[in-house]
């Protein structure tokens, strides 16, 4: 066994232990416990992976290549779109990277994980208050899934095979919902939107609702920016015919933003990455799904944490409940086959509104949505530039129209990026709206970033 | 016993929260913005505002910072001690891939930034595609599913894609699972549309390849299987079986769970595999997270590379990008592209051990597990009821049927009582088709020590069950709280599963 590399993470590679344990065992060699794998399936040759390194050159290596990358504050960053720039406070980091709840698993063991119960029991209760639903799930992958599920159990639930969205959503979502909801015998209709003000056409929305519409879908704040305001009309419209209604949320709106649960919504889903997760670039981030109503609860998917007691003494203690609907014991019956979530993710949320807490979070939404609307009324005056393009109320985001500017919004960007300032996503999928882009701002834009912006639009303009 | 766990009365934040109080300020907007943006009350209609603001809880910082380490201190993790948790893969999750994880350079950035702005991170994710494909010998990796069984749902959906392709979608409609199968198969599979048949598993642990004989046929879509199986048994009629479900125009799926076992020694391409899932948070030592985040890419032989969910990392020159430009693809199964700070771990994790590190992980694995599986058989108290060739791989699945049939001790007080001396239960009653189970996986990474003490616990436990089995059954007592009534927990009169519920119920509504 000479020559055999002692490994920092593998304690039993030492020449000593290695050779004692082999002993006990009355092997020569740990080949000797391989040969069950017969030879015609073995590979004969070491894996092409580069040769170990130390953690020194590890830590160069990777450095090196992410310093290739630009953050949104290298180059103040006007994207949003689904994932969203916000501050995550340093406490929230701090209790995820503790690593009794980064290096645990799924909490079955309830005696010994209340810790990471608790915490998601707190999330979960949060989550409720938020959305004002009675029951929320311990996560989902993000918002995108979260709303896949919620068709599918929407299905369930009625009995019925088609769920009706938005003509404004965002493509991905879209396309993730049509991944988890066909094999499932479901049809995703779409809803027209009224070109002008963005509102759900509620004619159009009437006559697509019929005896087989599981759910009507809508999404407040939309994937535009704007506000629906008709939500009480497409709430009776969706029950009326026994449909559910499905809300998709920004969470973060929902300290001033009136919450589903307020208009009729069986079923909330939401990303969950502005309360205290950072981008990532994209993932991982948190799929809030929430529900009201016993029939809902019995079909939800994810894991649920409730508060019970101990048998002995009767103190107050936290398990997984409702683990019949879950895929390890209901396995092919199973609401869902999600087993690993976003339970961490999940955690920094409930840190996140802790620390926030009501008034925290109100202040906070008047911050982004004074900053957006600065946003622009400032862009608005340059000519040719319209923003938004839907009369409408908006929160963080907004539609941005370089049409009568007679210059192409990819170039714009293109030249804003030389000069270090990453625009909004070029909305290429409607075409319809001309040279349109959708553009952020939330805290984190200073004044400065947004007159930045402007200057360098109206520069290049020039 | 040597352990104890914190034991806070912490109480439920929302009753510690004191109104008026913050735990943090956000920025405020200056005076010039909003003087051009108006009063922001103006901004959002009447109709559009709540009608009273959510019940969180007040607090300050130092009151939430106290409060959440206070559970974390109630939680135990694999940095608190062994967690052979079978199927889970509860390695040490290396600290120097936390720290790289944590830099500005991923944590800020967005998902939709220009690809000349992003090319660190891609360069990484591109790395880290050919080091799986080259790990499995598969032919392409998509980095997109969040976990394993979300890489499941997307490996089954290309199934179905496959089929439809060649006009055989409406007929292929059955997939095939063994008995033994973690519970995510039948779960993705029927998730995917397909009806599931189970295959038995032989008296000698492997796959009843007569039963599969019999069930195969034009409407077979597939086969899911993990190998070693659940049993820790390698199934060593692989190729066989790869053939049987092949010659009826079916693929072969690796649920990539039990890979820890084999790193290096073979793969799912020789085994005849045609898709793959790996958990990155099991064999890649990415951390657990309580529950997630993890990451399950997938990948596939080259004739099914079309049906990768868009999009796929990809290069031209020096040049990476997110490659959308896939027609036949499935869509998307997430928004955005994958777990990235998950994936970014896994990455490090690779690097730090390289390819001598990798397999020594694995023979670790295995040495681990048959030195535990022999030593915990010595005491004469458990059994191992499939151990063809006293084999095993990774992990193995004990048998407490004997003592439970002597003493009434069931396997679920012997892993509650293992919490007692400082070591995370095993998997219990999984597979099921082993009685009175529990399934070991120690990894690679615990030490001789660790395991003598686990085999020390595992005897001591089993001598309890005769001489004080009333302790045992109440176990565990060194832990936060005593055993947890978790039948009251989903009773549908007692159910109380956020703040609101309880404080109805303490209201008596």
């Amino acid at each position: 066994m000479s020559g055999r590399m002692v490994h920092h993470y593998i304690p039993n590679s030492s020449p000593n232990t290695l050779k004692m344990m082999l002993d006990e065992m009355g092997l020569n060699s740990i080949d000797e416990l391989y040969v069950d794998i017969p030879d015609s399936v073995r590979l004969r040759r070491r894996l092409d992976i580069p040769k170990a390194m130390s953690e020194y050159e590890v830590e160069r290596h990777v450095e090196d290549l992410l310093s290739k990358n630009k953050t949104v504050f290298d180059a103040p960053c006007f994207l949003g779109g689904g994932c969203w720039p916000h501050y995550v406070p340093a406490a929230v980091d701090m209790v995820v990277g503790r690593s009794e709840f980064a290096t645990s698993y799924t909490p079955y063991q309830a005696e010994a994980s209340q810790g990471i119960l608790q915490a998601l029991f707190e999330y979960q209760s949060m989550i409720c208050e938020l959305t004002e639903m009675d029951y929320a799930n311990s996560s989902m992958y993000d918002w995108a899934t979260a709303l896949g599920e919620a068709a599918r159990m929407a299905g369930r639930v009625t009995g019925r095979s088609e769920i009706i969205i938005p003509y404004y959503m965002d493509p991905h979502r879209a396309s993730t919902l049509k991944v988890y909801s066909e094999p499932a015998g479901m049809k995703v209709l779409t809803c027209m939107q009224d070109p002008v003000t963005g509102q759900i056409v509620a004619e159009k929305l009437q006559e697509k609702i019929t005896s087989q519409t599981a759910a009507v879908y809508i999404e407040n704040p939309s994937y535009l920016g704007f506000f629906e305001s008709q939500i009480d009309l497409i709430s009776d419209l969706a029950h009326e015919k026994g449909s559910l209604l499905i809300v998709g949320v920004d969470p973060i709106s929902l300290g001033i933003v009136k919450p589903p649960g307020e208009y009729g919504a069986d079923i909330v889903v939401g990303e969950g990455q502005p309360l205290g997760n950072h981008m990532n670039y994209g993932g991982p981030t948190l799929g809030i799904f929430a529900c009201s109503g016993n029939r809902l609860l019995r079909q939800m998917p994810g894991r649920i944490v409730g508060l019970t007691s101990t048998l002995e003494g009767m103190e107050e203690a936290y398990c997984l409940v409702h683990q019949t609907r879950e895929q390890h014991i209901r396995r092919e019956k199973a609401t869902s086959n999600i087993c690993t979530n976003e339970t961490l993710c999940a955690v920094a949320a409930a840190v996140y509104l802790s620390l926030l807490g009501p008034e925290g979070l109100r202040r906070l939404c008047e911050t982004i949505m004074t900053k957006s609307h600065y946003a622009m009324k400032i862009l608005n005056s340059i000519d040719g530039v319209k923003t938004p393009i839907f009369e409408a109320a908006h929160f963080k985001e907004f539609t941005v129209n370089f049409e009568d500017t007679g210059r192409r919004v990819d170039e714009i960007h293109r030249r804003l990026l030389e000069r270090g300032i990453q625009a909004g996503k070029v909305l290429k999928e409607y075409p319809e709206l001309g040279e349109a882009s959708l553009y952020c701002v939330t805290e984190v834009h200073t004044r400065e970033m947004i007159d930045s912006l402007a200057d360098n639009i109206r520069d290049i303009l020039r | 016993m040597s352990y104890r766990q914190a034991r806070w009365s912490e109480p439920s934040i929302f009753t510690i929260s004191s109104k008026g109080r913050t735990g943090h300020n956000p920025p405020k907007p200056d005076s010039k913005e909003v003087e051009v943006a108006g009063d922001p009350s103006t901004l959002l209609p009447t109709e559009l505002r709540r009608s009273k603001p959510p019940e969180l809880p007040e607090l300050s910082e130092v009151e939430v910072v106290r409060h959440y380490v206070r559970l974390t201190q109630m939680n135990f993790g694999v940095d608190t001690g062994t967690y052979p948790l079978g199927s889970c893969t509860m390695k040490y999750n290396p600290k120097i891939c936390d720290k790289l994880s944590s830099s500005p350079k991923i944590r800020d950035i967005h998902p939709l930034q220009d690809e000349s702005t992003t090319q660190g991170i891609l360069k990484i994710l591109y790395n880290l595609s050919k080091m799986l494909e080259e790990i499995t010998g598969m032919s392409r990796f998509s980095l997109q599913p969040a976990a394993g069984a979300h890489g499941e749902y997307t490996g089954a959906l290309m199934i179905r894609a496959y089929h439809a392709a060649k006009g055989e979608g409406d007929r292929r409609s059955e997939m095939l699972i063994p008995d033994s199968a973690h519970g995510t198969n039948p779960a993705s599979a029927a998730m995917a549309g397909f009806k599931t048949v189970i295959i038995p598993t032989s008296s000698s642990g492997y796959l009843d390849l007569e039963a599969v004989k019999s069930v195969v046929s034009g409407h077979t879509a597939g086969l899911m299987l993990t190998n070693p199986n659940t049993l820790g048994i390698f199934e060593r009629n692989i190729l066989e079986i790869s053939e049987i479900i092949h010659s009826v125009g079916g693929l072969l799926y690796y649920d990539g769970a039990n890979m820890n076992a084999i790193l290096g020694k073979t793969r799912p391409k020789e085994m005849g595999f045609d898709i793959v899932h790996l958990n990155l948070h099991k064999t890649f030592g990415t951390p657990h997270g309580g529950g997630g985040p993890g990451a399950g890419p997938v990948g596939v032989v080259e004739e099914l590379e079309d049906f990768l969910p868009v999009p796929l990392i990809s290069r031209e020159g020096d040049r990476y990008f997110l490659d959308y430009d896939r027609p036949r693809s499935i869509g998307k199964v997430k928004s955005f592209h994958g777990n990235i700070a998950v994936l970014l771990r896994a990455y490090i994790y690779i690097l730090c051990l390289g390819f001598e590190g990798l397999e020594a992980a694995s023979e670790f694995s295995v040495l681990n597990a048959n030195y535990l599986a022999k030593k915990i058989l010595q005491g004469g108290k458990y059994t191992i009821p499939y151990y063809p060739g006293r084999l095993v791989k990774h992990e193995f699945v004990l048998s407490a049927e004997e003592i439970y049939r002597e003493t009434g001790v069931r396997a679920w007080d012997i892993s509650k009582r293992l919490l007692d001396y400082g070591i995370h239960s095993p998997t219990t009653y999984f597979p099921q088709i082993v009685e009175e189970s529990l399934m070991f996986e120690p990894t690679e990474t615990e030490s001789k020590e660790c395991l003598d003490k686990l085999v020390y616990a595992m005897n001591m436990v089993a001598e309890e069950a005769y001489s004080n089995p009333a302790t045992l059954k109440k176990a565990p007592h060194s832990t936060s709280k005593g055993r947890v009534d978790e039948a009251k927990a989903s009773h549908p009169e007692t159910m109380c599963l956020s703040w609101r519920m309880k404080r109805r119920l303490n209201s008596g509504r």
